[in-house]
């Protein structure tokens, strides 16, 4: 294949790389695209094999006959931890959410002197280790009465999520134009009246991309599951699944059906409103 | 929005003064009253249960705390703790692994993470396609992948089924491999002043490559998505003027493109750096801490000389020196980011 090196402007957008042909390009998205896939065929496969053919020895075959007995099994193994895991991260979301909306308007669109240290010092709350407060916590939930119960977990990722949903909205109302707030102001409108009437009717997006970004992460947590909840019927379903993974007297093909249970919410809800994933995503990376 | 740019003549924020000055201090307040109500509780939790809780941890790790019955009286001398720990082989080899797996895994990130974001941009179709299944991972469990990877790179079965299927006989033994490649400890003793004090061998683990190799397929997309962002803001004009000068593809890519993308790689770097630093999830579900504490971090010593074997003061420990690792990485990143960054 012949290709023209680019040394004139040309009108052409995309680039050619030299000695290649625009095919190329295509073909290695492709085969890398496959290749990223692997887990996912792996796991989606074994999860639908019929139990002659469910072992580890038979990885990369298709399945001779669609059969659903892994998924059920995984599911009457992790139902009920599905649903914890549904429990905890509906309304620890939400009230992170509405927390960070109200921290952001104000850093965002309310400044005051020192607000940006306060805010950076917020900030690191959410790059800690969390093995580093893990004992106190621990402690400090069982003096409570919190230890070992869902409502507990859900304290706990609300606390936590507080830097991140802050960080999320605080970029969020930067976009908005200060000019809003200030118009408002000379209509009389209080700080709070102009939270209400005008942010919160403009901050759908934002409630979005941070109800998908806490979403995804408090379902995926794993370390706060397995060190606040000790008791297997209440724990979230990623500690369920390491669980069942870790035992061997349950079969190669469930554990991968649980892999499948585990992964299904935020593989819908990053596919259904993968758009606003990309967004919370660049917007956790602070700036 | 263009509607609202702002007028010329009086600036907007004087018109709210009122006539009559109040004393700046009770206008501050006015001013500022719903915001400093709406911040405190948000401030006085993070205060608690991130600053406040780390003193205590930091507490714990110079107490004589082990066994069930909290027991937060000193230590002496007070480094102890730290001073036993950071003799034990075990800890020794998390520090070796933690190092290794983040050099590796940050250079194969930030790699695959390149390649697939020239890739997408320049694809002459399915861009979102692509994108989409690049940055899938991200959005899974790293208990999930973990589980998943772990049969991939068991010597069984997985890869080195299709090894066999190209005619290799005898894979790697992946995770199971207790070996330690390029081992520099022997070079290093006559040189460190304590040399003697290394008792693991300093080399690449061997079984924390299918860890890194599933890092990176989970966060390459991340990286991806970041490089992707910045490329698609980069002005047109630059390629036509560096055509114009005669510059080819290479040229184009190693002289603009690099460049450009080059605060994206500082902050990528900083993100995957502390995420790497204070692994866990993926580590205990993929491998745990493996032959011979293989691939045995930090994250997982914390978690089990605290809840396993109730040393608390041993855990607390390692979770500081974790806290400080990543501190160490994330401090002078907030600062320049936050603290310095130009208001509006």
């Amino acid at each position: 294949m012949s290709t023209a090196r680019i040394t004139l402007p040309s009108r052409r957008r995309r680039i050619r790389y030299p000695g290649t042909g625009p095919l190329a390009g295509t073909v290695a998205l492709v085969l890398l695209a496959a290749l990223f896939l692997i887990p996912v065929y792996v796991m989606v496969m074994a999860a639908l094999k019929p139990p002659a053919q469910a072992d580890a020895v038979h990885m990369w075959e298709l399945p001779k006959s669609l059969d659903f007995s892994g998924v059920e099994q995984a599911w009457n193994a992790l139902s009920p931890n599905v649903r914890n895991s549904l429990l905890m991260v509906l309304p620890a979301t939400v009230v992170s959410s509405l927390v960070g909306a109200l921290n952001g308007y104000v850093l965002a669109k309310l400044p005051f002197r020192g607000s940006k240290v306060l805010f950076a010092a917020m900030l690191l709350g959410m790059f800690i280790p969390y093995q580093v407060i893990l004992v106190p916590l621990v402690r400090f939930l069982q003096s409570v009465g919190m230890y070992g119960t869902l409502q507990g977990l859900i304290l706990v990722h609300i606390i936590y999520g507080i830097p991140i949903t802050t960080l999320i909205f605080r970029n969020y109302f930067n976009q908005l134009p200060h000019e809003i707030v200030e118009a408002a102001r000379v209509d009389g409108c209080s700080n709070a009246a102009i939270f209400l009437r005008v942010m919160l009717p403009l901050s759908l997006p934002g409630f979005v991309v941070c109800g998908i970004f806490q979403f995804t992460n408090i379902w995926n947590d794993f370390l706060f599951g397995i060190t606040v909840v000790p008791d297997p019927t209440q724990q979230p379903v990623t500690v369920a699944l390491n669980n069942l993974s870790g035992n061997f007297s349950v079969q190669w093909n469930s554990v991968m059906a649980g892999a499948l249970l585990a992964a299904v919410p935020t593989a819908l809800v990053y596919i259904l409103l993968g758009r606003f994933f990309v967004r919370g995503l660049t917007a956790g990376s602070v700036k | 929005m263009p509607v609202l740019t702002r007028p010329a003549a009086p600036a907007p924020h004087t018109t709210k003064e009122p006539p009559a000055k109040p004393s700046p201090r009770a206008a501050w307040w006015r001013r500022h009253r719903f915001g400093i109500a709406i911040l405190t509780p948000s401030l006085i939790m993070v205060g608690i249960f991130v600053y406040g809780f780390i003193g205590y941890s930091v507490r714990v790790s110079v107490s004589k705390w082990q066994g069930l019955n909290p027991d937060l009286s000193p230590r002496d001398p007070l480094y102890q703790t730290y001073d036993d720990m950071f003799h034990t082989p075990r800890f020794q080899a998390d520090l070796r692994n933690v190092t290794v797996f983040t050099f590796l895994f940050l250079t194969l990130a930030v790699v695959v993470g390149l390649v697939l974001a020239l890739l997408v941009h320049n694809a002459l179709a399915g861009r979102t396609f692509f994108r989409g299944v690049f940055l899938f991972p991200y959005a899974l469990s790293f208990i999930v992948t973990g589980v998943v990877w772990r049969w991939i790179f068991t010597p069984s079965t997985g890869a080195n089924l299709i090894l066999q299927g190209l005619g290799v006989e005898h894979g790697p033994k992946w995770i199971t491999d207790p070996a330690v490649a390029g081992d520099v400890s022997g070079a290093l003793e006559p040189v460190l002043p304590g040399g003697h004090f290394i008792q693991v061998e300093l080399g690449i683990p061997l079984a924390l490559i299918p860890v890194v190799i599933a890092a990176s397929w989970q966060l390459g997309g991340f990286v991806m998505a970041n490089f992707l962002a910045a490329l698609s803001a980069l002005p047109e004009e630059l390629r036509e003027a560096a055509a114009l000068d005669g510059a080819g593809t290479v040229r184009y890519h190693w002289h603009i493109v690099l460049p450009w993308l080059r605060p994206v790689v500082v902050v990528v770097l900083i993100i995957l750096g502390h995420i790497s630093l204070k692994s866990f999830d993926l580590v205990y579900a993929m491998v745990g801490q493996g032959p011979g504490f293989a691939t045995d971090v930090p994250g997982i010593f914390v978690f089990e000389q605290t809840f396993r074997a109730l040393r608390y003061n041993t855990g607390a420990a390692a979770s500081v020196v974790m806290f400080l690792l990543s501190a160490a990485v994330i401090v002078p990143y907030l600062y320049r980011s936050v603290i310095r960054e130009k208001t509006r």
